[in-house]
């Protein structure tokens, strides 16, 4: 495995309740600092590979690591966003931004003001004593990603987090996180289930196939970004091949 | 409310059922139901008298210490009944069995064990109210966001965490409808606890009433009780619409 693997996976199997098994010996490794895509189909199992890497479900065979340390629960070098926002709605945008520093122990002025910072990154600036349900739906996903870079984790785990939001919405958020995430330079792992949303987010998409999920392949869309606007990346030779070839491999896997 | 499709306020009804009364009451259908003005008079000269503000006195306190003690033994247990498979087993078909068991048959079994006075009542009130409250706070963090857990044990929240952060607050809505019912029948507790206890407190003076037949007083003293258990249930009812938006998010 590559030796620059942030994340490296190494024959993990989930097999629940002793019966449907959702993966099967799945091998692979995370460059640091890029961001990979998750692929498949509704029942590969993609969502399941993201939790056993957070640490929040065991796997039945296999192990992960990151950074060279062995896998055993949620670490503070990772952290989840969520495809249900999983925001508190009791707290405000503030509060909610910062309760992951709230669980470990951070003084509340030290907390408020790195969660005031990131809640101006991700463009809330003026919501902090907003309420969740007062929200729309890219807005509390943006307060999700706020949280989880509030705790200032290398690795980014995202399960769908655009698959509740609008069309439009979800467009200018991945701008937005495209910018965010390479100017800070995190590790990204992505589920999705968007094709495009794919091939216009990754450095690299692992494609996985139906139950149980192994990986099918492993596509590197090498789009030049450099300055370039979304608009030409989506018409770019390369974005374009890249849709195309995982649709090539997918069709196969859809009934 | 609407009748024959129009809007009628809810303080007319209440209006006709006391004009109801009064003329029932003029009547002299029955000896015991007197004109609703001689009950509200009644309860003017009741409510400042040294003896009425002895009896609330006491009666307050074993509703307050009953109350405090459901609510401090009540939570946890509720709590623990959801979060352990074993307990909510165990224990689940107790609680079950004791919030709809007429209570107020064991009072005098209370009496004998506890003897007769203030710690009965206590008591009575603690079991009137304690069973409703377990329930509640059960359901409500049974019914807590699974995924909201799973986003705090993912930023490495401890046990203990999970449950002061997150559950316990989710749970809020169900907990405080839990407390409002019980406020209620704690209020009922400290009457019938009191009544056959029959020396204390609110109960005293229901017994005195009754036996001597002083329907004006007895009536207006039911009329007390009804709005303190009202009002409480009022106050209670405006802190759970204040945290109903809980529900309409999770």
């Amino acid at each position: 495995m590559s030796a620059d693997a942030i994340v490296e996976v190494a024959g993990v199997g989930k097999t629940y309740e002793g019966r449907v098994q959702a993966l099967a010996d799945v091998s692979l490794g995370f460059p640091s600092g890029k961001l990979s895509t998750l692929l498949g189909p509704s029942g590969c199992g993609k969502t399941t590979l993201l939790k056993i890497i957070g640490g929040l479900i065991p796997a039945t065979t296999g192990e992960v690591w990151v950074k060279r340390r062995k896998v055993e629960g949620p670490g503070p070098e990772r952290a989840f966003v969520f495809q249900d926002f999983a925001l508190l709605p009791w707290a405000t945008v503030l509060r909610n931004v910062a309760f992951g520093l709230e669980l470990r122990g951070v003084p509340t002025a030290e907390r408020e003001e790195i969660a005031r910072q990131q809640i101006v990154e991700v463009g809330l600036a003026g919501f902090e004593s907003t309420y969740p349900h007062q929200l729309s739906g890219g807005m509390r996903q943006r307060v999700g990603l706020a949280r989880a870079l509030a705790v200032d984790a290398d690795i980014i785990l995202m399960d769908e987090p655009f698959s509740s939001v609008d069309e439009q919405t979800r467009r200018k958020f991945q701008e937005e996180l495209l910018d965010l995430l390479r100017r800070k330079q995190k590790t990204v792992i992505f589920v999705t289930h968007s094709i495009e949303e794919a091939a216009y987010l990754s450095d690299r998409i692992v494609l996985l196939s139906p139950r149980p999920g192994t990986v099918s392949k492993i596509i590197q869309p090498n789009i030049a970004r450099g300055q370039r606007s979304p608009d030409e990346i989506r018409r770019d030779k390369n974005y374009l091949d890249a849709v195309d070839e995982i649709w090539q491999i997918l069709r196969r896997y859809v009934a | 409310m609407t009748l024959f499709g129009r809007r009628i306020p809810v303080g007319l009804s209440l209006a006709f059922w006391f004009i109801v009364w009064e003329v029932v009451g003029r009547a002299r259908l029955s000896t015991i139901v007197p004109p609703v003005s001689r009950v509200v008079l009644a309860g003017i000269t009741i409510l400042p008298s040294e003896k009425f503000m002895r009896a609330a006195g006491i009666s307050l306190r074993s509703f307050a210490i009953g109350m405090a003690l459901a609510l401090v033994l009540g939570i946890p247990v509720g709590v623990l009944m959801a979060r352990v498979e074993g307990i909510g087993r165990v224990l689940g078909t107790w609680v079950n069995i004791f919030v709809s068991a007429p209570i107020s048959a064991l009072v005098p079994i209370l009496m004998g064990v506890i003897g007769i006075g203030e710690t009965t009542v206590v008591v009575t009130v603690f079991l009137f109210a304690v069973f409703v409250i377990i329930l509640d706070t059960q359901v409500g963090v049974r019914n807590a966001n699974r995924s909201l857990v799973e986003m705090a044990r993912s930023f490495g929240a401890r046990r203990l965490q999970i449950h002061t952060k997150v559950l316990m607050l989710s749970a809020l809505p169900e907990i405080l409808a839990g407390v409002r019912l019980a406020a209620i029948r704690g209020v009922k507790g400290v009457v019938i606890g009191q009544r056959l206890v029959a020396i204390i407190g609110v109960g005293e003076l229901f017994e005195l009433y009754s036996k001597h037949f002083l329907m004006e007083e007895f009536w207006s003293l039911v009329i007390l009780v009804f709005l303190f258990a009202y009002l409480m249930s009022e106050a209670i009812a405006s802190l759970e619409r204040r945290v109903e938006y809980y529900a309409s998010t999770r």
